[in-house]
């Protein structure tokens, strides 16, 4: 994982100076409300529903267990106790004091955290795929790019103050698990021609109220002009893209209106002026960037051994297999495998997790996975780098403090936003529909038997859930002050990425777990064998789930 | 007199500063001494204007640098306007006038910036900032010129990365 060297510390001890006096000012009636406004969102800082909202980045997901530890220490002591994982990998605290941000910006500083730009109009927060480093497919590990695009991003002077928010993702490989296509920009790391490291650029995907799948503008881009370009981009949007009209302000639609060809021509022309400059990447950084991730200390085990013996324990324990199966993946290094700790349990809002359950988890990472863990986009926690033979154990823990449900990529692992129980955007609540669904779906072994089904909520439009990329995607609207929801079928958000088609006219909240039944039900009589769900929605199409929706009761 | 920042220090301002025309830009009058002027009154009168050496040039937010283009070499002054605070678009043409065309002239801020913008600004190569709210204690606000003393970005002020220093 990054280290801060004393340059890292030192800038971010500047910017938790300039808030707190910003705060100050602010608290004394020297800066308006409107002028503190960007400056409180930069800080990570919401004024919600109920309370603030506080945004804590986690750069690229990763976590040691000193920063879960002091997370576990701000939720207690700032907080209510509780905080949750957001789709874009961060932490968020519901009720912090704006008088208290400060003192949580600098203990968060001091354990290498903070809430730099994870909100306002400027560069986010970089994302990217939460099986880094140890992913059987991967192609080159993003996480040394991700740290450098996050110093370039951080306190950027030229893209403090963009159209709008601006969110940038990074792949590795050959499956992508970062949902790249619909980020403002997309990267893709690719090996050039000639074996060398290089990225495929992504610009203008996005979700919210006109969702897109990005356009691909530029193929292998040789790795050491990255900042050079993406500042071509930057500067591109930060001049054309519209100041007008809010809703219309994002890059996909600058992109849009342009064409992704015009728009292309436009940042290969600023980038001329860029390219080869001080902002080239030297092979000194990259060597720097990557000497933090490198392999953990692996001791050499015989996999196939330790492939027995779990064999044997699955053989015993039905629910040991399944978990297995659902919770544990491949790793690149024999005899060791990555656990997705579930955020999911029903009745528990997803992705909620409290300080003693953080304090568990940093617990679990120093037995069992070298200290880290990874926050997931779907909402989880990954630990990378488990023994296979460790893995008895560590589920047994995992069962006490609540971590075992065996439903990682099923329909009861729901991505949902927070809705309107917490944001005051909101034309709906998710979480109750989210616990009514998992409700529904009770059956452990029914769901395992279903299958990979990604099933996303967003309380509206802004679509923090990520509803459109779902293979079963809800939407929170609002129909003259009643919460409705409206249902979309066949999204996905890996690499064939699509978007949902809105099924019909929305239902009340108390109708969504039939409706949800009766979508699976019509999967459930058409699937072939083992097919997935996308592929049978994909085959068939929307109208059998339409018609069976909204039959007339007879 | 109406004060600014410059440098780092609260200085009168002896600038006057010429609105967008109504009219015809070309017919627009330009009173002697030291003034700024709209752009499109510069491209319009840039024969006559040129002689002067008390002409400066103000671009508005949705006028890019490249408008400007070579012309800025030869000016004393290009100020930059915010018609408000978080129209972001300014940064960009500061940086380009100073990188592209090596303007070395006073490039200023005018309009509703807000102090808490000042230190990327002046990364950006701004030098003199005159808030259009003369309000504001400039004393007070001049201490935001160095909420930073570290940097990450290559940017005018500094065009090493991080990274290069780091690595020397
Ligand atoms: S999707 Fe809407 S309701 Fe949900 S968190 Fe985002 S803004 Fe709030």
């Amino acid at each position: 994982m990054y280290i801060y060297d004393d340059h890292d510390h030192t800038i971010l001890r500047q910017r938790v100076a300039q808030f707190r006096d910003q705060t100050r000012r602010y608290l004394a009636g020297d800066i308006p409300d409107e002028h503190f406004l960007p400056l409180r969102l930069q800080n990570g800082l919401y004024i919600q529903r109920l309370a603030p909202m506080l945004r804590i980045n986690v750069p690229y997901g990763m976590l040691n267990s000193t920063q879960l530890r002091t997370l576990a220490h701000i939720t207690r002591t700032y907080d209510k106790g509780y905080c949750h994982v957001s789709t874009r990998q961060n932490i968020q605290l519901n009720w912090p004091e704006l008088e208290e941000v400060p003192d949580i910006l600098a203990e968060l500083a001091k354990v290498e955290m903070h809430c730099t730009q994870s909100s306002g109009n400027c560069i986010r927060n970089i994302t990217s795929d939460q099986f880094a480093g140890i992913a059987e497919d991967e192609v080159i590990d993003p996480r040394p790019y991700c740290e450098i695009l996050r110093q370039w991003s951080s306190f950027h002077p030229e893209f403090a103050f963009l159209p709008r928010k601006f969110k940038i993702a990074v792949s590795g490989s050959e499956r992508d698990r970062a949902a790249i296509q619909v980020h403002d920009i997309g990267l893709q790391l690719v090996r050039d021609s000639e074996g060398k490291t290089a990225f495929n650029v992504y610009v203008g995907g996005g979700l919210g109220r006109t969702p897109v799948i990005g356009s691909l503008i530029r193929e292998a881009l040789p790795q050491e002009h990255i900042l050079s370009y993406l500042e071509a981009i930057l500067r591109i949007y930060n001049q054309f893209g519209r100041r007008d009209n809010k809703f219309k302000a994002r890059i996909k639609i600058l992109v849009k209106a342009m064409t992704p060809e015009v728009f292309a021509e436009k940042v290969n022309a600023e980038w001329a002026h860029l390219k080869d400059g001080y902002n080239t990447l030297i092979e000194d950084e990259i060597a720097r960037a990557k000497s933090y991730f490198t392999e953990p200390a692996y001791e050499v085990l015989d996999d196939g051994e330790a492939q027995q013996a779990l064999d044997a324990q699955a053989a015993e324990s039905v629910a040991f297999g399944k978990w297995l199966q659902r919770n544990v993946r491949g790793h690149k290094q024999p005899g060791y495998a990555a656990v997705t700790l579930s955020l999911k349990p029903t009745g528990v809002a997803p992705g909620d997790v409290t300080d003693k359950q953080l304090e568990v988890i940093a617990d679990l990472a120093d037995a069992f996975s070298f200290g880290e863990v990874r926050t997931t986009h779907e909402q989880n926690i990954v630990m990378a780098d488990v023994k296979k033979a460790d893995l008895y154990a560590l589920w047994q823990k995992a069962k006490v403090a609540g971590f075992a449900t065996p439903n990682i990529g099923t329909l009861t692992d729901i991505i949902a936003c927070p809705g309107g129980d917490f944001c005051s955007l909101a034309n709906a609540k998710s979480i109750p529909i989210a616990e009514a669904i998992q409700r529904q779906f009770d059956d452990l072994d029914y769901v395992y038997d279903l299958g990979d089904i990604d099933l996303n909520i967003s309380g509206c439009m802004n679509a923090c859930g990520h509803h459109h990329v779902g293979h079963i995607g809800i939407l929170g609207v609002d129909k003259k002050g009643e919460e409705f929801y409206q249902v979309q079928l066949g999204g996905n958000a890996a690499n064939d990425a699509s978007l949902g088609a809105v099924l019909g006219p929305a239902f009340k909240s108390e109708e969504m777990p039939q409706v949800v039944q009766k979508i699976i039900d019509v999967y459930v009589d058409n699937r072939n064998g083992d097919e997935l769900f996308i592929d049978t929605f994909r085959r068939i199409g929307v109208a059998p789930f339409k018609e069976r929706v909204y039959a007339k009761a007879s | 007199m109406p004060k600014l920042v410059k440098d780092g220090a609260v200085i009168d301002d002896t600038w006057t500063l010429l609105e967008k025309p109504e009219g015809e830009p070309a017919e627009a009058e330009v009173p002697t001494g030291a003034v700024i002027v709209p752009l499109s009154v510069w491209q319009a009168q840039k024969d006559t204007l040129a002689q002067r050496p008390d002409v400066g040039v103000w671009l508005d937010s949705d006028e890019t640098a490249d408008q400007l283009g070579e012309d800025a070499a030869h000016l004393p002054l290009v100020a930059v306007n915010f018609p408000v605070f978080a129209d972001g678009r300014a940064f960009t043409t500061a940086r380009v006038l100073r990188e592209r065309y090596d303007f070395q002239g006073e490039l200023r801020a005018v309009g509703h910036f807000i102090r808490d913008q000042l230190c990327y600004l002046r990364r950006c190569g701004v030098n003199a900032f005159a808030f259009a709210d003369q309000s504001i204690n400039l004393e007070e606000a001049a201490q935001s010129l160095h909420d930073f003393s570290e940097y990450y970005q290559a940017s005018v002020d500094q065009p090493l990365p991080l990274f290069r220093r780091r690595a020397s």
